[in-house]
């Protein structure tokens, strides 16, 4: 079975952001940027599979602007066999994204698609269920379990109230949470080995797509500043501010 | 137009987080719809119809609708959409499993967890772990939202709507429930909680979480976590909260041995007042609290907890 596992180039999540003077976004430019830290699991998931002998081979794919080929080679230096890159100008929105993805499951006819559940920038959590809808496929989102057996998926999801079992069809989508497993380093000869291989580069008109954004930012502001309070010596002076100053207890 | 408010349920009653929801649509428009789809949901249904502001709830019921399983519910929303300028839903884990799947199946980009509803085409949402916030115009003929419910209150109880049913669609014969292994607790959920106490790191093993427990009972609280509590193995997922998880804001929420993180204070900082013990005085958390105690929690919390009986 072939796997593909979409990965999304963003600032690094241990980076502070900071929003544009003009409102107009984030700033971009000279920020560390990385993998998504819920891509780096589904990465991992398609390589322990493929150590485990479910899965062939392991294509990673990102859509957004050429800088995007370094998180591809971050993929490939883990244990992915190859790259596919749609480069787009602007980063697409999540709807824009799964129909690209799903022009490339068209090509690639992957027997399983793994994504993050969520990208830390947008935090939309919209992408790998919007592909499974295109594509009429099962799915399976904020799986902290997964195992492929021969003409199902077994998953385990992180739900609000604890957690659920599914039994999925094959093909499927599965959108991963943080406790599926701790993604692995590169390492050096491996970073060395993925510069050679295979890295393709597309474009959203050679796959039939219209990637024309829906929404229109009208601004991005800084949140409202929390400041903070005042310390307390013992527990009977923070139960006394709770009962008597906040009013809480 | 009217606004479709897909129901949180468990077939027997509905969820908090679907009147949430209803506020959100309140302020949308007049005219709300409520959906109610499930297996033997006559009771959820009925509990949707005392919702203040629904006109009507639309009841569909099918053994295949028991689990909310994306593959068979997407299908229905989809099928109602067309009679609605938008359809809202809580962003709760159901919400967001489902709802980006009737976003695609409608052409729609879909809006996440929006926290306020600017006109009718524009909302305001966070992104970045809420480090900033996004105002965005829907270009979209039919506007699909998930809502933060922290953002809006619960919708009052004292309506009559009444009950249609709809038709179900088929199974789509693509996935299967297997069952589930849901926590149970006595004691409020953490989401809906007037006060929240949560635990950390700092609290070293999972046997160390009866001590916030006790201080829970004493004040009606819900027991919280951070994620790398939750990580190490301390408590279950579900007691996560920050970005990925849970995303909470009590009256007053009480921040044991936890760091503060971008990623949890991302799911707790709009709580009215907030409480940090920390033994690291440097802790960025103290940066968020309104009220910091610098102490060991092994020696402050068995304090508070004496403190508390000596109150009341």
């Amino acid at each position: 079975m072939k796997v593909l596992v979409p990965v999304k180039r963003v600032i690094d999540a241990n980076i502070k952001v900071r929003v544009k003077s003009d409102q107009s976004g984030v700033e971009l430019n000279n920020v560390k940027m990385a993998m998504n830290p819920f891509c780096e699991i589904a990465v991992e998931e398609a390589i322990r599979l493929k150590e485990s002998g479910s899965v062939e081979e392991i294509i990673v794919v990102a859509a957004g602007p050429a800088q995007s080929q370094e998180t591809l080679r971050t993929g490939l230096a883990m244990g992915a066999d190859r790259a596919i890159l749609i480069e787009t100008d602007e980063p697409p929105e999540p709807l824009a994204v799964a129909k690209l993805l799903k022009a490339v499951v068209d090509r690639e006819n992957p027997g399983l698609v793994i994504l993050g559940k969520q990208a830390i920038d947008g935090d939309n959590n919209q992408t790998g269920q919007m592909l499974a809808a295109l594509l009429g496929w099962s799915i399976g989102t904020f799986v902290s379990k997964l195992a492929v057996e021969a003409d199902m998926i077994k998953v385990t999801r992180e739900v609000d109230g604890g957690l659920e079992n599914l039994e999925l069809v094959r093909p499927s989508v599965v959108t991963v949470d943080l406790r599926l497993n701790e993604p692995r380093y590169a390492s050096l000869p491996n970073i060395m080995k993925a510069k050679k291989k295979p890295l393709d580069t597309l474009n959203p008109e050679e796959l039939g797509v219209d990637i024309s954004a829906r929404l229109e930012i009208v601004s991005v502001v800084e949140p409202p500043a929390r400041s903070a309070g005042v310390k307390v010596e013992s527990a009977a002076e923070l139960v006394d501010k709770l009962k008597n100053e906040a009013k809480v207890i | 137009m009217a606004i479709l408010v897909i129901g949180e349920h468990d077939n027997s009653e509905l969820k908090p987080s679907t009147l949430n929801a209803v506020t959100a649509a309140q302020q949308l428009g007049a005219e709300i719809d409520l959906l109610v789809a499930g297996s033997d949901c006559s009771a959820a249904a009925e509990h949707a119809g005392r919702v203040t502001g629904v006109g009507r709830v639309l009841k569909a019921e099918s053994p295949c609708l028991a689990d909310a399983l994306a593959e068979n519910l997407a299908p229905l929303i989809v099928s109602l959409a067309g009679d609605y300028s938008h359809v809202v839903a809580p962003a709760s884990t159901f919400g967001k499993n489902v709802m980006p799947r009737a976003s695609a199946l409608l052409d729609v980009q879909q809006v996440s967890d929006i926290s306020a509803i600017e006109s009718e085409d524009t909302f305001t949402r966070p992104i970045y772990a809420g480090n900033a916030m996004a105002t965005v115009r829907s270009k979209d003929p039919i506007k699909l939202i998930t809502v933060r419910t922290t953002a809006f209150e619960a919708a009052t109880e004292d309506g009559s709507a009444s009950i249609e049913e709809v038709t179900a669609v088929d199974d789509s014969g693509l996935s299967r429930f297997a069952g589930e292994e849901l926590t149970r607790s006595e004691r409020p959920e953490l989401t809906t909680a007037d006060i929240v106490i949560s635990g950390g790191r700092g609290m070293q093993s999972g046997d160390n979480f009866p001590m916030l427990e006790r201080i829970a009972d004493k004040l009606g609280a819900a027991v919280g976590a951070s994620r790398a509590a939750v990580d190490a193995g301390y408590v279950p997922n579900d007691y996560q909260v920050g970005q990925t998880g849970k995303v909470v804001a009590p009256d007053l929420y009480i921040a044991v041995g936890i760091s503060g993180a971008i990623q949890h204070l991302a799911g707790m900082k709009d709580s009215k007042v907030i409480v940090a013990i920390n033994k690291d005085e440097e802790a960025p958390i103290f940066q968020v609290a309104d009220y910091g105690w610098v102490a060991d929690l092994f020696e402050a919390v068995p304090q508070l907890e004496e403190a508390l009986d000596e109150a009341s």
